[in-house]
């Protein structure tokens, strides 16, 4: 299923979503972090319904903004709702997003019960983002963002962000 | 349905999460190690993600064109509904996770049966939540059980906390009027559902960490019906001071 299916998003407007980035992962843009629900120009305004990935996650604001200046660009005017429910996912984060997530650093969502493995069991699943190794150990559930955890590896030693799994 | 109960309920849920946010956020910068700062910090973002959620409904449901922001920031004392427990200061960092922990074991079952309500955004509100309320009582657990069974001076502080908290567990599950009512409209959460394995769980860990489960049946109240402890005038009053100064800030 692609990304237009499972969120409306109208055709035309996928170059400009395409232009805007999360303020936190800056590799990554709107589309591949799967937060528009949808986007739809509904006589000459554009109506977009952005679900946040953590209740209290402040890229949101910024998102919200900066859509409203990409699209001001092409002198439209630009309507944001934010919608909770259905509950934003890690499912939505498509693949092209995951592999960039990667090479930015931050090691991808595992499943929902290796990720319970991982951050309730002290697993050892979670791939160094530096030398691929998975002999890493869980630092702290909380990371930089509220959506990632902090891991350190025990073969490169380096630590590095995992992005946690939300279901 | 009864408007202003529905209001009061959502009020009341609202402002536990905002009041125990401030208490975190009093933190910000000065946790004892980078990670358990940004753990706390992180924590209170939730928290209050949670709060604004709640806010922007009650705001809703009020109808008297008042914002999130009026509601967090320009009510009296006397109208914040928020349990005691949550406004008990920062004595230390083992009574921070003391507090946090006797908090997130009632909060997650909380939201378990709040994703059942018939409201549906009260239902959605749970539903964004409700794994990041797990996140909180894995840390608060956690370190609670590393204190406990740590040193015997961190034993002793954890104790001690534990023992002093404990007179703030039983209102949590109160059910004053608007909760009563909002409970029989199948909205609410029936808080006494879920009391004994409350208490259960958290005498689990206790023993678990090496600490008495405390026997006192003294147990102090008020919070949820606006009548609270001497800490909470300064809360408000560090919290409120920007709005007041700046009217119409946005947060
Ligand atoms: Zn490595």
């Amino acid at each position: 299923m692609s990304l237009t299916q499972i969120a409306n998003i109208d055709a035309h407007l996928i170059p400009i979503l395409e232009q805007v980035n999360d303020p936190e992962i800056p590799v990554l843009t709107v589309l591949d972090l799967g937060v528009i629900r949808e986007a739809i120009e509904v006589n000459g305004i554009i109506k977009v319904k952005l679900t946040p990935t953590y209740s209290g996650c402040p890229a949101m604001d910024v998102i919200g903004d900066d859509l409203k200046i990409a699209f001001a660009k092409l002198n439209k005017k630009v309507e944001v709702q934010l919608v909770l429910s259905p509950a934003w996912s890690t499912d939505w984060i498509s693949e092209a997003g995951l592999q960039k997530m990667e090479e930015y650093g931050i090691a991808r969502p595992l499943t929902e019960s290796a990720d319970k493995d991982v951050l309730l069991k002290n697993a050892k699943k979670v791939k160094c983002t530096n030398c691929g190794s998975k002999n890493t150990h869980l630092v702290s559930q909380f990371g930089s963002t509220a959506c990632k955890a902090l891991f350190k590896c025990d073969d490169c030693q380096e630590p590095f962000d995992y992005f946690k799994c939300l279901k | 349905m009864n408007k202003k109960h529905l209001f009061d309920y959502i009020i009341s849920i609202a402002d536990n999460s905002l009041i125990l946010a401030q208490r975190l956020g009093e933190l910000c910068g000065h946790g004892p190690t980078l990670e358990t700062d940004i753990a706390g910090t992180n924590i209170a973002l939730d928290l209050i993600g949670q709060t604004r959620n709640y806010y922007q409904y009650a705001a809703q449901i009020q109808g008297e064109g008042k914002t999130e922001d009026d509601l967090a920031f320009l009510r009296l004392e006397r109208e914040y509904k928020n349990v005691l427990l949550v406004e008990q200061p920062n004595e230390h960092f083992g009574y921070v996770m003391g507090r946090q922990f006797l908090f997130d074991v009632y909060h997650l079952l909380f939201m378990n049966e709040l994703l059942k309500s018939k409201d549906e955004t009260l239902a959605a509100i749970a539903k964004k939540g409700i794994k990041e309320v797990s996140y909180h009582k894995r840390f608060s657990g956690d370190w609670v059980k590393r204190l406990g069974d740590g040193t015997e001076e961190s034993n002793q502080k954890m104790q001690e906390a534990i023992d002093e908290l404990w007179a703030y567990t039983d209102e949590l599950f109160d059910q004053p009027e608007a909760d009563k009512t909002m409970i029989a409209e199948g909205v609410a959460v029936d808080t006494l559902k879920f009391k004994e394995t409350y208490y259960e769980e958290v005498s689990t860990l206790l023993k678990e960490a090496n600490l008495q489960v405390p026997e006192s049946k003294y147990f102090i109240r008020g919070g949820k019906t606006g009548v609270h402890s001497e800490f909470m005038g300064y809360i408000l009053s560090d919290m409120q001071y920007m709005q007041r100064t700046y009217p119409n800030m946005e947060w």
